[in-house]
């Protein structure tokens, strides 16, 4: 297969970006989306050219490091899929790609299409969690919890903190991500006794990082690549809403 | 060098215990006095700097990744051990040791392994009341599923993202520490090399991944977590960036390495497809729960696999170990598909794979019920080879995926080198020569939440530290010596990129040292991974420089260390002239098993490093089994 890739080109945070062509031949269709890059890396290498640098590790759509908007879509085409497990036979032969890096104020470019998420870490650090020291747990089975509410925890707490919510979003929100931690933790009875300062802490660190708000497209439910649900934002607001009147 | 394992006196089932109370212990308030570097986030790294956050101490902690929350631990599906007994069907932290120094077929340290499955129990409860959403069943309590190895379900599970979800634990304990002001994160920085001061591990040099800046970070102790090696073979399971360079730069620094040969070839993987493929991707284990393996009884059969009935299909892992079936350990599954490539019964366009079969589970269950166990790992199958699994069966075949070698640790995970402690892959001490399914996050959370920080707190408390700053002679030596090896990488201007070498040792490795080993093809590496190395420093180019986000940089550094650790795994292959778990000697085996020589070789191989192309010097632990009594290991 063949294909015209247009490529956002920036040397560093600093410096101007712009898109750059290039072309690619002899790709075989089974052949990865981020495998192409390396092919067309090799290419570049070879004639001492610089590599286009892009966030990749696990490469089985798991640990959330891979991004890019490919054709304006954040993951490239297919449901529920990271970047790196798109497939060239998902596109026709003979195509024009647009790649660019995921934007959003909160995300600042690094260089090419290697974005900084940081803000994400920071807003999990701001109260995504259960405080419980290492070595102060009683018995697991101590406490029972109902399979629905697990079930529906662990459906939040797939989140992989990708950011594609926040790329696809026109407000560059994060609700999605706060949705999701705010819902695993708040469905969980070992997470109730935080519940109250955890979603006030978390929302605020939201808004400081300069994440947008919520207008209810659903787009990044449509980008998640582990298709979580918007029911987690709706259940956000229901949270936030019970702290402020809770206090 | 006598290498000392310090293992604590009295039965096996107290050592633990006595040893927490002998281990001197450090007062909370003078605990904010010691700086301690830990290098990983993934389970061992994350788990330990946020113990160790939590008890006082100032804890700098670093990893490669963008965020904590990234590291290859996260990739783990299938489950975590733990003799919890829930299910009443005879397990017990006696039964969990015994099937895990068998399962490493008797070539671990039983001290340790008893440890871990001590441990074992505390791990599911840390990590429930973290908040970590276990399979439950509609009665409230935890769910179990069995495993590969043992005949006892106690694997504990989150649909097949285990490793995710325990990592997100680890990560979140480790962001409170964070924001606690306990632990100081450092991410997108990559340790290059390590400071010694008077024989003690004192520091780290790193590089900002970033913006290339070489910094020094000065402790009184540092933890390695950094993973295992697969990546030698350019091609496993483990992720792209995966790499020995943390516990190899250690080892070039005094620190022993210990059973490099011992890799873990995993039975499931996705075969390959074709040249230009960059990794490999695992099929759970848990699957071969449901899953039956098959090729067909004619050489060659290229029939769909719906058409070929029964009675033209080999079962052969049931046929041939009628007792697991297909739940053998790992290494035993791996061979026996290997075993059925190589007589040409293999099955797909390369011949390379093998039939894992869900048609009786759905007739037996309803399609319902496999999807609710194994969803998401058929819609990985799905998107990789564009097969439906519920319809026909998937295609496997094994794949590198875990290393059981590392670095050579005492019973505290104390390497040889004062101060330098070592957890989770990267360490060598507790799968022995194979690793059972479900024993890697049950490793890495013992080694972070249980072990390390009572064992560091001894070192602490028992040592005297002088202070040391990143002003010291020695990490000006290591910092220029770090600068000039990344000056060497820039100034190649040879034609080759940095992956057509790692490709090339890969496959070398993979041919030679990989599921088969024999005298012959390990002494033809030895000839040609020198010239491959020598080739690499003459014939590579690294485009760009320092002072920016270099990928192709970061892994010239990766792949020129393993252009010489690779030598040493293949020099341990060599003289472990036995066959042991996933080290598979052609030369020793009774009926197509591995045949052990314990008369020969039960003991350790740590290896000391003696110069770049120079033979390592080994050094001999004996291994002492008291409680497990050494026999031929059978799965029939």
């Amino acid at each position: 297969m063949k294909f015209t890739l247009q490529i956002w080109r920036q040397a560093s945070a600093k410096a101007p970006g712009k898109l750059v062509s290039y072309q690619v031949d002899d790709i075989s269709a089974d052949t990865s989306f981020l495998e192409m890059l390396d092919i067309l890396n090799d290419t570049l290498e070879a004639k001492g050219e610089s590599p286009v640098a892009f966030d990749s590790d696990c490469r089985e759509g798991i640990c959330g490091t891979c991004s890019c908007m490919i054709d304006g879509q954040a993951h490239g085409p297919g449901k529920g899929t990271t970047t790196c497990q798109i497939y060239m036979r998902d596109f026709a032969d003979g195509a024009t790609l647009v790649i660019e890096p995921f934007r959003a104020k909160a995300f600042p470019i690094i260089k090419d299409l290697v974005v900084d998420r940081a803000a994400f870490d920071r807003i999990i650090a701001a109260g995504g969690y259960i405080s419980v020291n290492t070595g102060s747990a009683p018995d697991a089975h101590a406490l029972a919890v109902p399979r629905d509410d697990a079930e529906e925890a662990f459906s939040a707490a797939q989140c992989i903190g990708c950011g594609a919510c926040v790329a696809q979003c026109k407000n560059a929100s994060a609700m999605l991500f706060v949705g999701a931690k705010v819902s695993h933790l708040a469905l969980l009875p070992q997470g109730k006794p935080e519940r109250t300062k955890r979603v006030i802490d978390m929302v605020a660190k939201m808004d400081a990082e300069g994440f947008g708000n919520c207008t209810n497209e659903a787009e990044c439910e449509a980008a998640c690549p582990k298709q979580i649900s918007l029911t987690h934002i709706a259940r956000l607001n229901r949270e936030l809403l019970r702290a402020k009147i809770l206090g | 060098m006598t290498l000392d394992a310090k293992i604590p006196s009295g039965p096996i089932q107290e050592k633990w215990d006595r040893h927490r109370f002998e281990l001197k212990l450090v007062n909370p308030a003078n605990r904010r006095k010691h700086d301690i570097i830990v290098v990983g986030t993934g389970l061992a790294g994350a788990s330990a700097a946020a113990s160790l956050g939590e008890l006082g101490y100032n804890v700098k902690a670093f990893c490669y990744q963008d965020s904590a929350r990234r590291a290859h631990s996260i990739a783990a599906q299938g489950g975590i051990n733990a003799a919890k007994n829930y299910r009443n069907d005879g397990d017990s932290i006696y039964r969990l040791f015994y099937d895990t120094v068998k399962g490493g077929d008797f070539r671990a340290r039983e001290a340790n392994v008893y440890r871990l499955a001590q441990v074992s129990v505390d791990i599911i409860d840390q990590c429930v009341a973290q908040g970590v959403p276990f399979a439950r069943e509609y009665g409230g309590l935890l769910d179990n599923r069995s495993f590969g190895g043992a005949q006892v379900s106690r694997t504990f599970y989150a649909k097949g993202q285990t490793g995710q979800q325990l990592l997100i634990g680890a990560y979140q304990a480790l962001m409170r520490q964070v924001q606690e002001g306990r632990v100081e994160l450092f991410t997108r920085h990559e340790m290059l090399d390590i400071v010694i001061v008077n024989g003690k591990a004192r520091g780290i040099i790193t590089r900002d991944l970033e913006t290339g800046k070489i910094e020094r970070f000065a402790a009184d102790a540092v933890c390695l977590a950094t993973g295992g090696y697969s990546n030698v073979f350019f091609l496993s399971t483990n992720a792209k960036n995966c790499n020995v360079t943390a516990t190899y730069r250690a080892h070039k620094r005094g620190a022993l390495f210990a059973n490099p040969c011992y890799t873990q070839i995993h039975p499931t993987c996705i075969p390959q497809s074709g040249d230009h493929q960059s990794k490999l991707t695992l099929m759970s284990e848990s699957l071969r729960n449901d899953g039956r393996v098959w090729v067909p009884k004619a050489v060659g059969d290229k029939r769909a696999p719906h058409e070929i009935p029964d009675s033209e299909r080999d079962y052969y892992l049931e046929r041939k170990y009628p007792a697991f079936g297909n739940l053998a350990p790992r290494d035993i599954a791996s061979r026996a598909a290997k075993e059925q490539a190589d007589s040409n019964h293999g099955v797909g366009p390369t011949g390379l794979g093998v039939y894992l079969d869900f048609r009786d589970a759905i007739k037996r269950e309803s399609r319902k019920k496999i999807e609710e166990k194994y969803q998401n790992l058929f819609a990985i199958y799905h998107e990789i080879t564009g097969e439906d699994a519920y319809q026909t069966p998937m295609r496997i075949y094994p794949a590198p995926h875990y290393t059981m070698g590392g670095l050579w640790v005492d019973y505290d995970l104390m390497s040889n080198v004062a101060g330098l402690f070592v957890l989770g892959e990267a360490n060598f001490s507790d799968h022995g020569a194979n690793r059972l399914g479900a024993s890697a996050l049950m490793q890495g959370l013992a080694d972070g939440y249980f072990i390390a920080p009572y064992t560091l707190g001894g070192y602490i408390a028992g040592t005297k530290l002088d202070r040391v700053t990143t002003d010291h002679a020695a990490f000006g030596e290591v910092e220029n010596e770090v600068r000039t090896k990344i000056d060497r990488f820039l100034s190649m201007k040879g034609k080759q990129t940095v992956d057509h070498f790692h490709r090339k040792l890969g496959k070398m490795m993979w041919d030679h040292c990989g599921m088969g080993r024999n005298a012959a093809g390990l002494g033809k590496l030895l000839v040609d991974i020198p010239a491959l190395r020598e080739e690499f420093w003459s014939d590579c180019r690294v485009v760009g420089t320092n002072e920016e986000l270099n990928q192709t940089l970061e892994r010239a550094g990766r792949v020129a260390d393993y252009l010489e650790f690779a030598e040493m795994m293949v020099i341990d292959a060599l003289e472990r002239d036995e066959s042991c778990g996933g080290h598979f000697r052609e030369e020793h085996q009774i009926e197509g098993e591995a045949k052990r020589d314990d008369e020969d070789f039960c003991y350790v191989a740590a290896w000391e490093h003696q110069g770049v192309g120079k033979k390592p010097l080994v050094h001999k632990e004996p291994l002492v089994f008291e409680n497990v009594k050494l026999a031929q290991r059978s799965y029939k």
